[in-house]
């Protein structure tokens, strides 16, 4: 960013590989999360240290309102950065990529014996002395029910991926315990860093555990107890002075939600808010905002990806030549500069480019009407009358759907419409409320072509197998979000290599010659990787971006006034 | 009386049984549905959200869906949100109090305010005040509430700081009157300004209509003063057409609501009902339906009831 001040740090993707740590077998204890040089988000000039005990409050702004506050059911993101205040998991992925221990005492590995050589027996040892809120010793029998809940038929749990293969759960000690996978499943890594564990003597009390007490005054193991809630308006946490790890390092911790995000940045810019979260400020307020005084905005990475979902059973849209000519046909930098403040950087890929499989390396997207044109032609694309094409009957004709409302991809539909009309491809807008855009219309592939942001990663795993895996085609029985409907008997095969392997180059090259096989296909258009411009007020420091996580606020603990 | 009440509250079971029918039937056929929100999460499938969709039986056939929801409101259970958990009238119960204090307020600065300008403006018709309060009037009434509110924000909030941007109290300090005041100020003022120029027009026209009658005229002739002959015999006859307004405000501040709260990040009803429509939260979304429409029936058969009561020429029954 050419317009950076010392106050304005900006995390860009990282443009080489993986660093030697990253690239140690995950045996090793190496992350399998996304890598982002630390020093880039560094806090403004004025040097501190956190204090030595809690002070101050924290009004953190959400554009949406938590409101989910059991981590094991379904929740968004904004849960989850409640979630992270409340409750730990077994260890987590920082920001620069690191698996880190929490609950746990060390991160399982085949060196350390953890994990047996075939990827089967798990053994994890977790650390002494951590109590719940109310005081109750955290013990393996905690890591146990919890797993058993998942697992629970008629526990409304958000998602088994992974934690189904669990079987033969052994607590052997307060502070160990072991279980068998049905199969070896190296993806469970990632996602155990993202499962935050609930108390076994406060869920059990209640006979149904979807209707739990504890589902609405939580009681974690994390660095804030729950306050109370004000619904509509806020949440308040106070600083768990027996947190088992660092921090926290304020009193408060107030979630303040405000639904419209003209009026969040507003309140950012009046001083009402400390920090906006989730969605951020607006990309046209950037660059008024990196001018308020006493306020800092850090803009960074986020592991979604911006792209064009082609419905690959759908008429034109099936044809790999008329994706690559649309592709080819997209004035991506107009996308990026114009709509966009230049903030998002182009991809060619699903994985976020901090990522360790991450594939340099792809065929680069180049901004060629004129080829895209004679590549129709060659065909058999023929113009007709009206300038649109068609080949056997079938008109180079279809539908983008995206959510209404969103100014910027409404923007974009019109540069693409625009764009394609060039090459006689007669693109027309359907957009949708959010709740039916992202109903059976999009599960159930209903759609021509949707413009969308995805992050595919599993956790912070690359396993993508319920969005391009053959048996995950809702609309043809699958059971997970392969809403492209995209089929590749050699991409079902490298994912089925990839989730069982736990070697991390092998797992990169498997995963490397994935990313090539779909940009290949072009089963998904991509534009660019997401990002997130978030303002804070300038003496809050301790604040760290990190894309393995889906929110920023993974951190609060570590925030403190300078 | 007693019958009339007896029959009216007769025709509102009715009526409420049919807006059930109704609002059930349009939300639930609308497309979309309550996991929408979870259709791009990483870490959900489709089987997940097949497999939830029948827990909370949505999978069920709608009248199957309508008669559980109906029998269970009968008993009392309004249902649970699928948001958060809670039950639906507790969630509505710690709305209605923003939604309130921002009702009230508005309604009392309006009815204050447009009986005076309208009061005003018929005895001093087509003065000064009377041609300005006609075209301040009509500005309010054609532009929508949600620019006043972003006006207002930008002059008394971004330019001159004087009043906060939006929320109940200040963050982290609930509890201080003067704080709540504060913050009360502008989304209220924004609020009322549509129904203070509604009222001011009603009130203009009754007292334009009572004024002109001849028993003003006789008391004239009685030679009493002018003060006597507004307050006491003009205003009080005036004011009679004014409690049908009253009776049919709640939907239009309702209504005024759902936009004032967004733009001032007010905890109300308004923005619950907006968020509830949006995540598809069907408990919810109908029981704000079905209480809002118990409120209009109740207001409209008061305003009936006081108008008997007021008027004696009036009977019912």
């Amino acid at each position: 960013m050419s317009d950076e001040t010392d106050s304005v740090k900006a995390v860009r993707p990282a443009a080489t590989g993986p660093s030697r740590r990253v690239l140690m077998v995950l045996g090793a204890g190496a992350a399998a999360g996304l890598a982002a040089p630390g020093t880039l988000f560094a806090q403004g000039a004025r040097p501190s240290t956190p204090p030595d005990r809690p002070r101050g409050q924290i009004v953190a702004a959400l554009s949406q309102e938590p409101t989910a506050f059991n981590p094991l059911m379904p929740g968004i993101e904004v849960d989850q950065a409640v979630w992270w205040q409340l409750f730990s998991t077994l260890w987590y992925i920082d920001a620069e990529g690191n698996f880190v221990p929490d609950l746990a005492r060390e991160v399982p590995t085949v060196a350390n014996g953890g994990l047996s050589a075939d990827g089967l027996t798990w053994k994890i040892k977790l650390r002494s002395g951590v109590t719940w809120h109310d005081g109750t010793a955290f013990t393996a029998e905690d890591v146990k029910y919890s797993l058993e809940l998942i697992n629970n038929p008629n526990f409304r749990v958000r998602n088994r991926v992974g934690h189904s293969l669990v079987k033969d759960i052994t607590v052997v000690s307060p502070d160990e315990i072991h279980w068998r996978m049905e199969t070896p499943y190296s993806p469970y890594l990632s996602i155990l860093s993202l499962t935050f564990l609930v108390p076994k003597h406060v869920m059990e009390k209640a006979a149904d555990p979807n209707t739990s007490p504890m589902n609405n005054a939580p009681v974690g193991t994390g660095p804030f107890r729950w306050g109370s809630r004000t619904p509509g308006d806020n949440i308040l946490l106070t600083a768990n002075t027996a947190y088992h790890g660092k921090g926290p390092y304020v009193e408060r911790l107030i979630f303040k939600y405000i639904s419209d995000l003209t009026v969040l940045y507003t309140q950012f810019r009046t001083g009402q808010v400390d920090y906006t979260g989730i969605q951020g400020i607006l990309p046209n307020f950037v660059r008024e905002a990196k001018t308020l005084r006493d306020r800092t905005v850090v803009v960074s990475s986020t592991s979604s990806v911006e792209h064009i979902a082609p419905n690959l059973d759908f008429g034109p849209l099936a044809d790999k030549t008329v994706r690559e000519a649309l592709y080819m046909a997209i004035n991506k930098k107009a996308i990026i500069d114009a709509l966009n403040y230049g903030l998002p950087t182009p991809t060619e890929t699903f994985v976020p480019q901090q990522g360790w499989s991450y594939q340099p390396g792809l065929p680069a997207h180049v901004f060629d009407p004129a080829k895209a044109n004679a590549l129709l032609d060659a065909a058999g694309w023929a113009r007709g009358s009206d300038g649109v094409r068609a080949k056997g009957g079938v008109r180079l004709e279809f539908t983008n759907s995206t959510t209404s409302g969103n100014a910027v991809r409404e923007q974009t539909q019109q540069l693409l419409m625009q764009d394609w009309r060039g090459i006689g491809a007669a693109m027309r807008i359907q957009n949708m409320p959010p709740a039916v855009m992202w109903g059976e219309f999009w599960q159930q592939s209903k759609f021509n072509s949707a413009l969308v942001s995805v992050n595919f990663m599993l956790g912070a795993d690359p396993d993508v197998t319920p969005r391009f895996g053959s048996g995950a085609i809702p609309a043809k029985g699958g059971r997970g979000f392969n809403t492209y409907q995209y089929q590749n008997p050699e991409a079902d095969s490298l994912l089925a290599l990839g989730a069982r392997q736990f070697d991390l180059a092998e797992r990169k090259a498997s995963y490397g010659k994935l990313q090539t096989i779909i940009r290949n296909d072009l089963a998904i258009l991509p534009l660019f990787q997401g990002v997130i411009a978030e303002g804070m007020k300038a003496n809050l420091r301790g604040f760290r971006p990190n894309a393995n996580t889906s929110t920023n606020c993974w951190n609060i603990r570590e925030w403190y006034w300078a | 009386m007693a019958r009339y009440v007896v029959n009216r509250l007769g025709q509102a079971v009715l009526l409420l049984f049919i807006v059930s029918m109704l609002g059930f039937a349009i939300l639930h056929l609308a497309p979309g549905g309550p996991l929408s929100q979870f259709a791009l999460s990483s870490q959900m499938t489709q089987e997940d959200l097949d497999r939830i969709t029948r827990q909370l039986g949505l999978d069920r056939p709608l009248p199957v869906q309508y008669a559980d929801w109906l029998w269970r409101m009968l008993r009392g259970d309004w249902g649970v949100s699928y948001r958060d958990g809670e039950p639906v009238l507790k969630i509505i119960g710690a709305h209605l109090g923003a939604t309130f204090e921002l009702m009230a307020t508005a309604t009392l600065i309006a009815v204050v305010l447009g009986c005076w300008i309208g009061i005003l403006g018929a005895i001093r018709r087509y003065s000064i005040f009377d041609q300005l309060a006609t075209v301040g009037a009509m500005v309010a009434l054609s532009i929508p509430t949600f620019w006043f509110g972003l006006i207002a924000i930008y002059v008394f909030s971004v330019n001159l700081g004087w009043l906060p941007s939006g929320n109940r109290h200040t963050v982290g300090e609930e509890g201080s009157l003067l704080d709540m005041l504060h913050h009360l100020i502008a989304p209220a003022l924004v609020l009322a300004l549509v129904e203070t120029a509604m009222w001011g027009r009603f009130m203009r026209s009754s007292m334009l209509d009572v004024i002109n009658q001849d028993y003003i005229r006789t008391a004239r002739a009685k030679g009493l003063p002018e003060w006597r002959i507004l307050s006491q015999h003009a205003l009080r006859n005036a004011l009679l057409p004014m409690i049908t307004v009253a009776g049919l405000q709640f939907p239009t501040l309702l209504g005024g609501a759902l936009v004032t709260e967004t733009v001032f990040t007010w905890p109300g009803m308004g923005r619950l009902f907006l968020d509830s429509i949006g995540y598809r939260d069907y408990p919810v979304v109908m029981g704000i339906l079905m209480f809002s429409a118990t409120m209009v029936l109740i207001g409209s058969l008061i305003a009936d009831m006081l108008y008997a009561v007021v008027d004696p020429r009036i009977r019912v029954g």
